[in-house]
């Protein structure tokens, strides 16, 4: 039987793939992608503690969630473009150019 | 109506001061000074005016303009009152100012900063009035102050003249003898702001009627701290030993501020202290006598260094120290009317004088020394005149004002039963001719010493000469006023008269100091007035030398203070303010500029940073969420 400790744990699993990606990627791409999996593993656990309380407030949640990421993948992948257009990169070593 | 008057009288040469500040800093406009002197004349109308209404009437004009200080108990509102003590002051200085501010005209023709100098110089008017109007101590001693700060501005006029070693000019530099003045007058301040709050202490008000009126239910180490601290504030003004250094240096003013701050009016503040606290003085016969002894001192050593002094200015200035001393001597030993009374008549001839020095230095291309002088008559002879005039009535003189009222101080002295200082004051009479006389005798008399320096001297302007008049005029008659003075001033002040043995002697009291007075005149005529005859053998006598240096007090108190102080502020800059004050401050400034420095190294502009340190910064919070939740 598949309780709710495996869906935590796969979320959690996942969390920490995206953060990894966050962390350990150069590409800003890839570093979306990589947020879309921590929202996604966040996603997982608001539907399946919902699920084991029987309160339909966490999945609304994850509803909310998945639209916001949709519109922040909107913005973001615009405003990658127009990074690409302007440098030619989406390399984050190669972006660095607000140094204190 | 005469309130109105009271605020013209006031406020008239602040109007001045103001107007002329506006043209401060453009260059020489004659109607500044006319119109400065206009509402001085405008200021001494007013006075007049005043003093015939007190004078009919008897009663004092009492005003309060505002509510100055409102806090607690405290209530000091801005009051001027003006009786028979504040109208005489009042008369006098306006009247002395009005002359000057006329004569400054002429003076100062040449100075580039002439509008610059009717600013300050009326500005000081309108000082001296608030201290002498005001109806309490702390009016009084905002006049007190504002003086001294004219007095500084005035004295170091000439800011941009370059320091000389004592030797060549014993002043050093205006800005030196300005500053002098003013920190001597700063620790004498700080004496009078003791006075002051003692008072207030003791009787929750600083009114003079208020107070005075509740001194005999203060015990009498109370009356007499105040009374010490308050003359302490009167040394300092009215440059009383140990504290007169200052007097002679400030001649390095222009003359026209001898003449008014340094001779007539501002000096005389002490005295006036004096006078005003009259009730508190009376009441502590100790002090009063250290002040009538301190007086009699001072009249005579000022006198001694203007014995053989060169300079002629400072002559007036050591004589003007040795009449502060007279009037000190007379209100110490309770003859108030009679300090203020000589302390009227001595701004009226001791002004005349001041200005005629001026009338020399200027015809003398600001040359100072007598002994470069001699036969000026010739070309200078109203000058010689009117100096002549002061001088006989400096010296006391028959009917010249000095006469009157010096007379009446010495006769005092030997009334108290006081007979050292009668008899010091008495020589001093003579004194105070003889030096007088030497001066007048070396300036304008005997041998044109003067040539070999390739001078020619010219009278001054006639318009000066006429301004010059009415002191002049006051120097010779004002003594005539004496029993009506008396009778007006003693509505106010304690009487004073002479006891029934003083009034048989007093044919004999008086014929003493004339003798005096005029031996002295006679001596000084027979040895400068055929020319300048120098004898080596005396000049380089201990005691001429002695008396030429001041007794050595100016090198005393600079080697005594004035370098220790300098040793230890070093001393305390280099130890204590730049290792421990500022070090310190320095590393807390340090401490941050570094952490900054170091910290600013995470600003790599690189994402991929910024986004390990938030997730640095997550897990420390979800550590600390954790903690707290297995803690708590």
């Amino acid at each position: 039987m598949i309780g709710l400790e495996h869906y935590l744990i796969v979320s959690a699993i996942l969390f920490s793939i995206g953060l990894v990606g966050v962390l350990r990627r150069r590409n800003l791409l890839m570093l979306f992608f990589a947020t879309e999996v921590m929202l996604n593993a966040v996603n997982i656990a608001f539907a399946a503690i919902s699920h084991y309380y029987n309160d339909l407030t966490g999945q609304m949640f994850a509803f909310f969630i998945i639209a916001i990421a949709a519109s922040e993948v909107a913005v973001g992948l615009g405003i990658l473009i127009v990074l690409y257009k302007k440098y030619g990169s989406l390399d984050l070593d190669d972006l660095a150019s607000m140094k204190g | 109506m005469m309130e109105t008057l009271v605020y013209i009288a006031l406020f008239a040469p602040f109007a001045g001061s103001l107007f002329a500040a506006l043209f401060g800093m453009s260059k020489r406009q004659v109607f500044v000074g006319i119109v400065a002197s206009a509402l001085l004349f405008i200021s001494f109308v007013a006075s007049v005016m005043l003093a015939i209404y007190v004078v009919k009437t008897g009663t004092p004009i009492h005003v309060t303009m505002m509510e100055w200080i409102n806090a607690g108990d405290i209530r000091i509102p801005f009051g001027f009152v003006v009786d028979q003590v504040s109208v005489t002051m009042m008369v006098v200085v306006t009247l002395v100012s009005t002359v000057v501010h006329i004569y400054s005209i002429g003076y100062m023709d040449h100075d580039k900063s002439f509008n610059r100098f009717f600013s300050y110089l009326s500005a000081f008017v309108f000082s001296m009035l608030v201290l002498v109007m005001s109806d309490n101590f702390l009016g009084l001693f905002i006049g007190w102050e504002g003086v001294g700060v004219c007095s500084w501005l005035l004295v170091g006029f000439w800011y941009h003249k370059p320091d000389q070693p004592r030797e060549v000019n014993p002043s050093i530099s205006p800005s030196w003898a300005a500053n002098e003045a003013f920190i001597m007058n700063r620790i004498a301040d700080l004496g009078m702001l003791i006075g002051i709050f003692i008072i207030y202490w003791n009787t929750g008000t600083l009114q003079y009627d208020e107070v005075f009126a509740q001194l005999p239910y203060l015990p009498q180490w109370i009356l007499d701290a105040a009374a010490i601290a308050l003359f302490i504030g009167a040394m300092g003004k009215s440059a009383q030993f140990p504290l007169h250094t200052w007097l002679t240096d400030a001649m390095e003013g222009p003359t026209p501020v001898s003449a008014l701050i340094h001779a007539a009016t501002m000096v005389t503040a002490g005295v006036f202290l004096v006078i005003r606290a009259n009730p508190l003085f009376a009441m502590t016969p100790e002090v009063s006598f250290f002040i009538a002894a301190l007086g009699t001192f001072v009249a005579f050593f000022a006198a001694s260094m203007a014995l053989v002094n060169r300079d002629l200015k400072r002559i007036i200035a050591f004589s003007t120290l040795s009449q502060l001393g007279y009037m000190f001597a007379a209100a110490g030993l309770g003859a108030y009317w009679i300090a203020l009374f000589h302390l009227a008549a001595h701004a009226f001839f001791k002004a005349l004088l001041f200005l005629g020095a001026g009338n020399v230095m200027h015809a003398m291309h600001d040359e100072l020394d007598i002994f470069k002088m001699g036969g000026l008559k010739k070309v200078m002879k109203w000058t010689y005149l009117y100096m002549g005039i002061a001088s006989l009535a400096l010296a006391g003189i028959p009917p010249f004002a000095g006469f009157f009222s010096k007379d009446a101080i010495i006769e005092t002295a030997f009334n108290e039963g006081t007979y050292v200082l009668w008899i010091i004051l008495v020589v001093t009479a003579g004194m105070t001719a003889f030096y007088s006389f030497r001066q007048v005798f070396l300036t304008f008399l005997g041998d044109e010493r003067y040539k070999a320096l390739g001078i020619h001297p010219h009278e001054m302007y006639k318009f000066v000469l006429v301004a010059m008049s009415p002191l002049a005029v006051l120097a010779i008659i004002a003594g005539f006023f004496q029993p009506w003075f008396h009778e007006f001033i003693t509505t106010l002040l304690p009487d004073y008269e002479m006891s029934h043995h003083t009034h048989e002697l007093i044919l004999v009291l008086t014929a003493i100091v004339l003798a005096f007075a005029v031996g002295g005149i006679v001596l000084a005529y027979k040895m400068y007035a055929k020319g300048l005859k120098r004898d080596p053998k005396v000049e380089n006598s201990f005691i001429y030398r002695l008396l030429a240096n001041q007794y050595y007090i100016p090198q005393l108190y600079e080697e005594m203070i004035s370098k220790p102080y300098a040793m230890i502020s070093e001393a305390l800059w280099q130890k204590v303010d730049l290792k421990i004050v500022d070090a310190t401050v320095d590393t807390i400034a340090k401490f941050f500029y570094h952490t900054g420095d170091g910290v600013r190294k995470m600003q790599t502009g690189n994402l991929s940073n910024y986004l390990n340190w938030m997730a640095v910064g997550g897990v420390a919070l979800l550590v600390v969420a954790a903690l707290s939740a297995v803690i708590g």
